[in-house]
């Protein structure tokens, strides 16, 4: 028998302030606001301290959850930052992106009464105000004389730099982008992932005294045996996955078809929503159809929609249980007027003269048995297809791991799929000095994933150069 | 930072440009390329290796002033410096002996094609040069490219100079006089490389030509630049930007290159208005 929640149980969590549907539309500034101290305060008083928390196990990086939140529930918002930041150094970014309803707040006892609580804004509440305030230069061990070189700096890399940082080892963050944060700075949009909290992050890793160089591809201007004799004891190799998927459709290489890497790059790194006082051009007619749903295809719909689209599709092949993106995302982007097509599969597209996208075959679908990933495998239905009209298409089906490492370092092995094979326990690779992790491993996966691996391959590297 | 070190007109529109970028020297090979962002705002524009200097730790690039990006690039000054170099990109050029080569360069194309021509010779190929523009004011490069090739011969589309006519067509007058030819590299518009394609594929010699699709990152993250070669996808800044002439799909490669036309004017238009405040 369910037993009767105590009267100052609070079943409901503080719902976050969002920017107004009408103007988020127009702008790419972030849409959720963040709590203020009061909302922080009541969302922290409804956890139960449980005496033995489930959260905790929910979180690929160890943080002492209930701790810090018993901490902003006593107004301690210092310590409750340096509770976060003793298990992870970018909180403001976590708190933003991670997906807390399949994590920490899965696990959540109140979650059987009412909402989780909601530890992502939390985490992201006493992030930002330890930014508004100005972070602490942290604390670091003596150096060791040892130098490490990072290579990609996204959540992977600048963990690792981080960590090893803290434990006085000298490191070189080389990043091939000429801006740093990987996925969180080029395919994240502004308006989830701001990229002043991106560079804030970044710059907590240069006081540690990480070196970050930009503009440095490895492989082609230093390659992995290059550095480990030029002075580096070590590497880690963080380079993500980037490399886009495309259908293998007929005419997929008319103009205003773009895999959803470079429609995000455009937007995003290269700014193009500010074109023309930004050089980088982007075309993105008034319908608009992705083809995917998950976080990226969430992205990509929301920026199209934001460069003026009229209508924008997500357009799946699967049914909305299967759907891949954040919770949260799906919502925000229903919310916007994102028109979901499911049970929906592309066939072939066609053009105008001038060889741009005009139009989309596509075909409907059905769910059959669970399929090797425990997701109903869709199946077509026959001559059920229809043509909808389209002027851009964007790709969201997946990507794969940046090539460009595995192909000009001799002896490290990859699977198949082009990832490299690690021992899980320590992410070395079958390079000795060579440590790897973060979506250049798994495949695409999540920002918290990719820095918990870069936490494990620290310590890891941390041993192996005082042993060394 | 990236330092300019020397800039110069080469021709109407077409210019030379020495940047300081030592680590990039140290990793330089024929048929390369770099990417180059001049402010902030500035777009990523790929531009290939035309020489470079290991004594002075320079690279030089040589670029027509086509778009925004590059005649703001163009607009530059020596000691001024560019927000950001990356490279070198893609892969270098398969160099060996391979008996007889013929180069073929049509306008700014003759830039990249000089290092490739070095290192050719290098190797002890005989190497035969056509190099063609559209007419004499606009043709680079040929004192450099006489002092390495066996042969030059040249072209110009008004007959200002050389064969009035294609490069395509100098290239099929050698190969009906008999030349015994190996392999082809062509660079240039693509217009041209398609035409050199259709000239060597009756007679089956190999012919490679650098593709020039529109970039974004240059390291193989966006598909900005996929090709179709051979029926097959592939990504000219990684799997290139060098491949076989024959297998290339130019009709579509020409189709993508088109792609902004209306936004590259639009951006023109801008930075003019812009600029004359
Ligand atoms: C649009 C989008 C939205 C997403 N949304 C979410 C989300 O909401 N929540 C979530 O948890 N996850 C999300 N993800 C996934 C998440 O971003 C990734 O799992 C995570 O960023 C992986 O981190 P990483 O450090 O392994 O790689 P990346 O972030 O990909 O960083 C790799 C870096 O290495 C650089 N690099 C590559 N090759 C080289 C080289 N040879 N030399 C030097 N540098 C190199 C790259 O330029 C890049 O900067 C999203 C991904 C995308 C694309
Ligand atoms: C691998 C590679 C090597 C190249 N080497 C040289 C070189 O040595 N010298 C030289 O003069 N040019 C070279 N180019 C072409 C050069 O990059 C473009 O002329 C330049 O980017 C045009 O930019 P813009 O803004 O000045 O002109 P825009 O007005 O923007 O464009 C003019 C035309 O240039 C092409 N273009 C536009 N943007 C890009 C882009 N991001 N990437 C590639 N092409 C684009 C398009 O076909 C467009 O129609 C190279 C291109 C590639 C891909
Ligand atoms: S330019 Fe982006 S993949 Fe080649």
């Amino acid at each position: 028998m369910e037993k009767k929640p105590k009267s100052k149980i609070c079943k409901e969590s503080v719902p976050m302030p969002k920017q107004k549907l009408e103007e988020r539309i127009h702008n790419f500034n972030e849409v959720a606001l963040g709590y203020t101290e009061e909302q922080a305060v009541a969302e922290a008083k409804r956890c139960l301290q449980c005496p033995e928390p489930k959260c905790a196990e929910g979180c690929p990086v160890d943080i002492d959850i209930q701790a810090f939140i018993k901490l902003i529930a006593e107004r301690k918002f210092d310590e409750a930052i340096a509770k976060v930041k003793e298990k992870n150094s970018l909180p403001a970014i976590c708190g933003r992106v991670c997906p807390q309803e399949e994590q920490c707040q899965n696990a959540c006892v109140m979650g059987k009464v009412g909402d989780p609580v909601n530890i992502g804004r939390l985490e992201r509440f006493v992030a930002d105000y330890e930014m508004k305030k100005g972070a602490e230069t942290p604390r670091k061990q003596a150096p060791t004389g040892k130098r490490v070189a990072v290579i990609g700096s996204g959540p992977a890399g600048l963990i690792t730099a981080a960590d090893l940082a803290k434990l006085g080892h000298e490191v070189v963050v080389f990043e091939a982008l000429h801006k740093l944060g990987g996925v969180l700075t080029y395919g994240i949009p502004a308006f989830r992932m701001p990229k002043e909290i991106v560079q804030a992050e970044a710059d907590y890793v240069r006081k540690l005294g990480v070196e970050i160089k930009l503009n440095a591809l490895i492989g082609r201007l230093h390659t992995i045996p290059e550095l480990l004799k030029n002075g580096f004891t070590a590497v880690f190799i963080g380079t993500g996955a980037g490399l886009p998927t495309f259908l293998g459709l007929p005419n997929e290489s008319l103009g205003g078809i773009y895999s959803a890497n470079e429609f995000l790059i455009r937007v995003n790194l290269m700014k193009s929503y500010a074109f023309p006082d930004y050089d980088t051009p982007i075309r993105v007619g008034e319908k608009v159809a992705v083809i995917g749903a998950g976080n990226v295809a969430m992205d990509s719909a929301r920026c199209a929609l934001r460069l003026g689209a009229k209508e924008v599709y997500i357009v799946y092949r699967r049914s909305r249980n299967e759907m891949p993106a954040r919770a949260e995302e799906i919502e925000n982007a229903e919310e916007e007027g994102i028109i979901l097509k499911l049970l929906t599969n592309p066939t072939k597209f066609f053009g105008d003269e001038q060889g741009w996208v005009k139009q989309m075959e596509c075909i409907k679908m059905r769910l059959g048995e669970p399929d090797q990933s425990g997701r109903r495998r869709p199946i077509p239905i026959e001559s059920s297809e229809f043509i909808m009209n389209v002027d851009t298409v964007v790709i969201a089906i997946g990507r794969t791991p940046n090539p460009i490492i595995q192909r000009t370092t001799e002896g490290l092995q990859t699977t198949k799929r082009g990832t490299i094979i690690v021992d899980e326990e320590t992410g070395q690779t079958s390079l000795e000095g060579v440590y790897a992790g973060g979506d250049i491993v798994t495949g695409e996966a999540t920002v918290i994933s990719a820095m918990g691996a870069g936490k494990r391959a620290a310590r890891s590297i941390h041993d192996y150069l005082m042993n060394e | 930072m990236y330092r300019i070190v020397a800039m110069q007109t080469l021709a109407p529109q077409t210019k030379l440009i020495e940047i300081y970028a030592p680590e990039i020297v140290a990793k330089a090979h024929a048929g390369q390329f770099v990417i180059l962002r001049v402010d902030e705002e500035g777009e990523r524009i790929p531009l290939t290796l035309a020489d470079w200097k290991p004594e002075a730790n320079t690279i030089t690039l040589i670029f027509q002033e086509v778009g925004v990006s590059t005649i703001k690039l163009g607009s530059l000054n020596v000691n001024e410096e560019l927000c950001d170099v990356v490279g070198p990109l893609g892969n270098p050029t398969d160099v060996r002996n391979y008996g007889t080569v013929v180069i073929v360069g049509g306008g700014v194309g003759i830039a990249p094609c000089l290092p490739i021509t070095k290192a050719f010779k290098k190797t002890g190929s005989r190497v035969i040069s056509i190099i063609g523009a559209r007419n004499e004011k606009l043709l680079i490069l040929e004192r450099e490219m006489r002092c390495i090739c066996d042969e030059v011969h040249i072209s110009t589309d008004d007959g200002s100079k050389g064969h009035k006519g294609f490069v395509s067509d100098v290239l099929n007058i050698l190969i009906k006089k008999g030349y015994s030819i190996d392999i082809v590299y062509a660079i240039g518009p693509s217009v041209m490389m398609r035409a050199i394609a259709e000239t060597t594929r009756p007679h089956k010699i190999k012919t490679v030509v650098s593709l020039n699709p529109i970039m974004v990152d240059g390291m193989g993250m966006c598909g900005a630049c996929r090709v179709s070669v051979g029926g097959k996808v592939k990504f000219a800044c990684v799997d290139g930007p060098e491949f076989d002439a024959h297998q290339v799909d130019f009709d579509q490669l020409i189709k993508r290159q088109r792609a902004f036309l209306a936004e590259e004017r639009t951006a023109l238009e801008h930075w003019e208005k812009c600029r004359g405040n």
